[in-house]
């Protein structure tokens, strides 16, 4: 899968990751009082364990996403916090209050369905209102609330619309406002693009965030599109067989990832095996028979020859016709394949030893000056601190 | 739009006619002036001032509606009920035999289905007048209910009523608000289809019908297999 951030998305998103970082920071020193934990819930289903004694905290105010590829446990996890399913051990509290055994509707906590679930028998107006009337809250009040929501999500002229009269991308729009008609503690959206378009989909992703930041509510947001979650999200749990591998904030989960799962699940990496030796403040990697080892500066501790994994991203290669001063990693390899996507090319870069490393550039010149071609002979390079070792 | 060929026009002819024809020479021939039904002998009305007039017509066309309304009503609410299980209630033992149980009545017979249930309410000691054919008629217009509303909740999306218990609904609220709502047009469909059977049904009705209760149907074929009009000196004690 391509992690392709448009330079738009890209500083965006670095401003939201220093925002989301220290409402993280703040809300980790105020010592987590406000968090919603989930300290250990296991779901089974017959032999089947869908969330192995699965436990993270949701901060609140903050947008919480669980990525996963499809059947990693995350709807079923999202199920358990609306209260479709009842988790086989373990608790969720909400505010200091274990919810597990309240059913979903006396559950501070509304949902955003992946199909909508908009009841077609009803209007726009009707649909958003109908979780006020089950509160029985006064005609007035329910006014001004279905008013305040179309206005929040721009559908004031479809109010008496039924939803086969909309676009998909207006029903969209109706589903948030009516799951968040309630003002809930938590609101799930379980892969709330998923049926949208490209283009329209980035849209909705910066329209979310900001109706999230607007409105204060606790946003978790299920989805296996990587991107999509690295957007909107404030931190992000990679989530792999029913088990969280690590849950932290989109720029840490790229630059730190704590496995080879979630480097190779999250964007583009080249994983290269190999044992570690300690050198100066990191360690030399051995990774094929008579070629130099490769070099990376990190605070993690490993055994003299302890099998290892280099993850290097593609776009922290440099790649270059002349051989690089003053790097310590620099290799000479054959360009194998060009990936042209117009914003960025990516090269297969082969090793006389067969190993296979990817490249980035960015495409700041049109293409008639393009620099390298198939079957050239290439350096490529990268920094002390390019590279992340991880554990074998 | 293609335009009708000569054969086109020619098959839709014969099976309109096939259709129809039987239903026109029957009201063509309402307006016989004949004691006959098969002679025909002049253009008149009076044979629509006779049923006005016959007494025992009149209360069978009432007992007959009376029976389609309340066993169509009961077989809708019933067979919706089964469908319900039927669709939703996954896996559970004997649920193969309860689904065969319920479209079995499909394809009975109705000589079959109308003798034992009359062979069950002399054997409960039952007497049999409007009561039993409601019953009967409950019985077997509650499959085809069941059949037309679980075909409609089959493509039911689920997450629609989810979505009303997340709303805040109790699960009866969720029924009445949002999925009895959208599967109306098949449960109404199944109404007026149990409606139309039990209208229309002959042979059950023959066998669960007592002397004090008489449908239409069977009322009609007594007259015509007694080579008479409706007249209401001719009318049997009631």
């Amino acid at each position: 899968m391509l992690f392709r951030p448009g330079a738009h998305a890209d500083r965006s998103r670095q401003q939201r990751d220093t925002h989301g970082a220290d409402r993280f920071r703040a809300l980790e020193r105020s010592g987590g009082g406000t968090a919603h934990p989930v300290p250990g819930v296991t779901k089974r289903f017959g032999d089947f364990t869908a969330i192995d004694n699965l436990s993270f905290d949701i901060y609140e105010k903050e947008f919480f996403a669980l990525l996963g590829p499809s059947g990693c446990g995350k709807t079923t996890m999202m199920r358990m916090l609306a209260g479709f399913e009842a988790p086989s051990e373990g608790s969720i509290l909400l505010g200091g209050q274990d919810i597990a055994p309240i059913p979903p509707n006396r559950r501070p906590v509304n949902m955003m369905f992946q199909s909508y679930a908009l009841f077609p028998h009803l209007s726009v107006w009707e649909n958003i209102a109908f979780g006020l009337k089950r509160d029985r809250m006064e005609k007035d009040r329910i006014n001004a609330r279905v008013a305040e929501m179309l206005k929040l999500t721009r559908l004031e002229q479809f109010a008496s619309r039924k939803p086969h009269q909309i676009s998909g991308g207006q029903r969209q729009r109706v589903a948030l406002a009516r799951s968040l008609a309630k003002a809930p503690k938590l609101l799930l959206l379980d892969e709330p693009m998923g049926a949208l378009d490209a283009k329209l989909r980035q849209k909705t992703q910066f329209e979310l965030m900001d109706i999230q930041e607007k409105t204060g509510t606790t946003f978790v947001i299920v989805t296996h599109d990587q991107e999509e979650a690295m957007t909107v999200a404030s931190r992000v749990a990679v989530m792999d067989q029913g088990r969280i591998v690590q849950a932290d904030t989109p720029a840490r989960i790229y630059e730190q990832p704590n496995s080879v799962y979630v480097a190779d699940f999250i964007g583009e990496v080249t994983i290269i095996d190999g044992t570690a030796n300690p050198e100066g403040d990191g360690y030399e990697i051995a990774y094929a028979e008579g070629v130099p080892p490769l070099f990376v500066a990190t605070d993690k501790k490993f055994a003299r020859g302890q099998a290892c994994h280099l993850a290097i991203r593609p776009e922290k290669v440099a790649i270059s016709a002349e051989r690089p001063e003053g790097r310590r990693n620099v290799l000479r390899g054959r360009i194998l394949d060009i990936a042209y996507l117009g914003n960025i090319s990516t090269y297969l870069v082969e090793l006389p030893h067969g190993k296979v490393i990817k490249a980035q550039t960015a495409n700041t010149r049109r293409l008639a000056h393009r620099p390298f071609t198939w079957e050239d002979e290439v350096w490529l390079s990268w920094s002390d601190t390019a590279a992340v070792l991880l554990e074998g | 739009m293609r335009r009708l060929t000569w054969f086109n026009a020619t098959s839709l002819t014969l099976g309109f006619a096939f259709l129809y024809l039987p239903m026109v020479i029957l009201i063509i021939y309402s307006f016989n002036a004949s004691k006959l039904v098969t002679v025909w002998a002049g253009f008149s009305t009076r044979w629509y001032g006779t049923l006005l007039q016959n007494q025992a017509f009149l209360d069978a066309a009432w007992v007959t509606l009376r029976v389609a309304v309340v066993s169509s009503t009961i077989a809708t609410v019933l067979g919706t009920m089964a469908a319900l299980v039927l669709v939703r209630a996954g896996r559970f033992v004997g649920r193969t035999l309860f689904s065969g149980m319920i479209y079995a009545p499909l394809v009975m017979p109705e000589v079959i289905t109308g003798l034992s249930l009359l062979l069950l309410f002399i054997g409960i000691g039952l007497d049999r007048g409007v009561f039993t054919i409601i019953l009967a008629h409950t019985t077997f217009s509650m499959c085809y209910v069941s059949v037309v509303v679980s075909s409609r909740l089959a493509t039911f999306d689920r997450s629609l009523e989810e979505a009303a218990l997340d709303l805040g609904c109790s699960p009866a609220e969720a029924f009445r608000l949002v999925t009895l709502p959208i599967i109306a047009p098949a449960v109404i469909a199944g109404w007026l289809l149990a409606f139309t059977l039990s209208l229309d049904d002959l042979v059950i009705a023959s066998f669960t019908a007592g002397p004090s209760a008489t449908t239409l149907p069977i009322k009609i074929w007594s007259s015509i297999r007694l080579g008479s009009a409706p007249r209401s000196t001719r009318s049997p004690p009631s």
